[in-house]
């Protein structure tokens, strides 16, 4: 076994290799009642989102641009990575009423 | 385009005239079924529609009606079975049913572009037709809160049903 000092030092070291790209967060955004929300959200390329789908019916996050179309089945949470920068808008396939706005920072 | 209100649109809205006019509201085990079976109509026409249209977009809204109103009438199902309800038959839906026969086979008839048109023209009359019955009529007259919060939620979606449909109608001119 380690001696308890240089185990202190391993895992300092390594705790500190796994924790610094702290910028990539995760974001959530809801499919409720036929509702995006909230209908606008800023991100960094980076990031995930955490799409929630509490209808009973499926969803879809279409972008206008084509960047990312993300399908979500009823009642289920879907991730997604967001790999480009850029005012995205993106909207509902089935339900083009659900529509909102992504803003994705390099 | 003249939009033919189909015979089914013409029952819905006897069923307001009938039942404001005997001062009578609908019971729940009776919106219940009529809100189902206008459901099973639109599933239906949808079915029609994927195999019978040319159009894509005419296409991928039949799909979207199919996978909406099944999935609001299974949440219906849920429900009713919950609540310990029995939907009951009536002669709205009886009448709804019948009707709703008769234009899938006017429908069924129709070839191509006019096929297109004719099922578009009617879900935007039908979708209107069974949002003012959910308005003025089964909304109101529900007293369970879940079944009403579901016709609520079913009216928000039907409504955007009718945009959608509106919306794919205007672009098949």
């Amino acid at each position: 076994m380690l001696p308890r000092r240089t185990f202190l030092i391993v895992t300092a070291l390594l705790s500190g290799a796994i924790a610094v790209p702290a910028h990539a967060a995760t974001i959530q955004i809801v499919m409720d009642n036929l509702v995006v929300s909230p209908a606008q959200v800023t991100a960094r390329v980076g990031d995930t989102i955490e799409w929630i789908n509490k209808d009973i019916f499926a969803h879809t996050a279409t972008a206008r641009n084509g960047d990312f179309d993300v399908a979500m089945p009823p009642k289920k949470t879907v991730t997604s990575v967001l790999k480009k920068a850029g005012t995205v808008e993106y909207y509902c396939r089935f339900h083009p009423n659900m529509k909102a706005v992504l803003t994705i920072s390099p | 385009m003249f939009v033919r209100l189909s015979a089914a649109i013409a029952a819905l809205s006897l069923l307001g005239g009938a039942a404001l006019a005997q001062g009578a509201k609908p019971t729940d085990p009776q919106i219940a079924h009529i809100a189902y079976t206008a459901g099973v109509i639109d599933v239906a026409a949808g079915k029609q529609a994927i195999t019978k249209a040319s159009n894509k977009d005419v296409k991928a809204f039949a799909e979207g009606m199919v996978r909406d109103h099944e999935a609001v009438n299974k949440q219906a199902l849920d429900l009713v079975k919950k609540l310990k309800v029995t939907p009951e038959d009536n002669d709205t839906s009886k009448t709804l049913s019948k009707q709703a026969a008769d234009k899938l086979a006017e429908l069924g008839k129709l070839k191509g572009a006019d096929y297109d048109k004719a099922y578009i023209a009617n879900e935007i009359a039908y979708h209107k037709a069974v949002n003012g019955a959910l308005e003025t009529l089964l909304i109101p007259s529900a007293s369970n809160a879940e079944l009403k919060s579901l016709l609520q939620t079913g009216l928000k979606l039907f409504q955007g049903h009718q945009q959608h449909a509106e919306h794919v109608a205007a672009g098949l001119k």
